[in-house]
């Protein structure tokens, strides 16, 4: 036991935690979308590389400072999300779901040929380095400390905004009953555009966080993409919890997965992992 | 106080009401009675400004709600307690009735206040998840939901669906007391021995037509009424 249970090994376990905050909130605004709107955006990720590029830009190219740049690139992210839903979704809002998904795959496309022909294939770093945190022995990217705090403190925000709040409670409750709100005296379609606009957002606030960690190009968003969709889905897809939940798993399989053997096995076994639950339990971990 | 004039209303190709008209005054409590497929939810649909119709009006106050949006019908002052209640079945109780105070979020503590008094029960059940309360239980909490936003005129949707014999009772029980409180209320039902005793008018409504209107003492004592709908 002691051979295995050593130092490096929680080294492993406490990056895991840390890569599963900033998969939660990767999931979140997924999940938002798909628990209220009942559309899935295939393209989000691609909407978190428009808001990398945005940070790159502003702050790279036209110096803006660095949190200015993060906070212009949250609300441009936001207001894509806004134009996606507007100009995309509403009109096949009561189409079948295999549209819905061609429609985003679509804007998923199109969204990285744009940034290639744009910005070019080049890989762009930020060129900002946050200092290492040491603990004794283990060390951690300070990129990766603060995504997490930023990501729980999302999470954290979301959480309040949807329980305590006139917004959230009908954000929760178009969810359930989208027929009624009216009577509520609620306008659906203008609470579908505002919380086509927190998920966008969501996606701005990750790309923020993203862009600390790693070079963005136009094919980025296929990196962590397919990852969101499938933490979404082993969490049973709308479920904001268990999404949550789902994202510090995933994440504990990457990590630990690749101290005991290589960094790609671990995500080789993650996905084994999601394979498996879903002969188990099709419909997510977490689903009744 | 609400003036339905001569309206037709359908879905698709198959018209649902002609012609219906109807008056309910401040105060009075009327309800249009008749068979199951008459109309009857169709004619509250349409004042909610759910469906439009394909002619006539409706009146709030002397005012067309024909460029009225859906959403904003509550604000006016008319609110619903639609057919099966309707709640928000993962909400609690009291997100419920918040969601009723959407358009009056200044008011929301004193009504509450005022919808607890009314049904203790609710009180008592408000972190409860809505889907897991008793019918009963959810008909009083559809009922406080409209009520949360101060309507001028509450539009009640078969109550009594749906509810053992029992609870029927004490929800008309309900009503007679919503309406002895001075609200304007117009209730649709098939259970129309109960309501004729709650009410002070009535409406017939039976094949999207209205066919015979009255005081409720009237048409319980109509012969038509007594023989087709009562059993008598």
């Amino acid at each position: 036991m002691s051979d295995v249970f050593d130092i490096f090994l929680l080294e492993a376990v406490l990056n895991g935690l840390l890569l599963g905050g900033l998969l939660a909130l990767l999931s979140l605004g997924l999940n938002l979308i798909f628990g209220v709107i009942d559309v899935v955006w295939i393209c989000y990720a691609e909407l978190i590389m428009c808001g990398m590029y945005c940070v790159y830009y502003l702050h790279v190219q036209y110096h803006w400072p660095l949190l200015l740049a993060m906070l212009a690139a949250i609300g441009v992210v936001a207001f894509l999300g806004y134009i996606l839903h507007q100009f995309v979704i509403r009109p096949v809002l009561s189409a079948e779901p295999i549209n819905q998904l061609l429609v985003t795959g679509g804007v998923l496309f199109f969204l990285q040929a744009a940034a290639t022909l744009v910005f070019g294939i080049e890989f762009r770093n930020l060129g900002v380095a946050l200092p290492s945190v040491h603990f004794g022995e283990m060390s951690f990217s300070g990129a990766r400390l603060v995504a997490f705090a930023t990501a729980l403190g999302g999470v954290v925000a979301i959480y309040l905004l949807l329980t305590r709040t006139y917004l959230g409670t009908a954000i929760r409750a178009i969810s359930q009953d989208r027929s009624i709100m009216p009577l509520m005296g609620v306008d659906p379609a203008k609470i579908f555009a505002i919380t086509s606009a927190l998920g966008g957002g969501l996606a701005g606030l990750a790309a923020c966080l993203l862009v600390l960690q790693y070079d963005v190009h136009p094919a980025i968003g296929l990196s962590f993409g397919p990852i969101t969709f499938l933490i979404c889905v082993l969490g049973g897809l709308g479920n904001m919890f268990g999404g949550f939940i789902a994202a510090f798993i995933f994440a504990q399989f990457i990590a630990v997965g690749g101290f005991f053997f290589a960094v790609e096995w671990g995500y080789v076994i993650a996905f084994i992992f999601f394979i498996a639950v879903m002969f188990w339990r099709p419909r997510g971990i977490f689903s009744k | 106080m609400l003036r339905v004039a001569n309206v037709s209303a359908g879905y698709g190709g198959f018209q649902a009401l002609f012609g219906v008209s109807l008056d309910v005054n401040a105060g009075e409590s009327v309800a249009v009675i008749g068979p199951n497929g008459a109309g009857k939810t169709t004619l509250l649909r349409l004042i909610s400004k759910l469906i439009m119709p394909t002619s006539g009006d409706v009146l709030f106050n002397g005012n067309s709600l024909a460029t009225v949006a859906a959403h904003e019908v509550v604000a006016r002052g008319i609110a619903q307690v639609p057919e099966n209640r309707r709640l928000f079945p993962r909400l609690t109780a009291e997100e419920n009735l918040r969601m009723g105070a959407f358009t009056a979020r200044d008011k929301y503590a004193e009504r509450l206040e005022q919808v607890y008094a009314l049904f203790p029960r609710l009180k008592e059940r408000r972190q409860q998840l809505a889907g897991t309360m008793s019918g009963g239980e959810q008909q009083m909490c559809a009922i406080g939901r409209a009520m949360m936003s101060g309507p001028k005129l509450l539009l009640l949707d078969e109550p009594s669906a749906g509810l053992a014999p029992v609870v029927v009772q004490s929800i008309f029980e309900l009503v007679r007391r919503i309406c002895a409180q001075g609200y304007t209320v117009l209730i649709v039902e098939q259970n129309i021995r109960q309501v004729l005793k709650v009410v002070s008018r009535a409406y017939l409504l039976d094949a999207g037509r209205i066919v015979q209107s009255g005081t409720a003492a009237e048409l319980l004592a109509a012969p038509e009424i007594q023989k087709a709908y009562l059993g008598l």
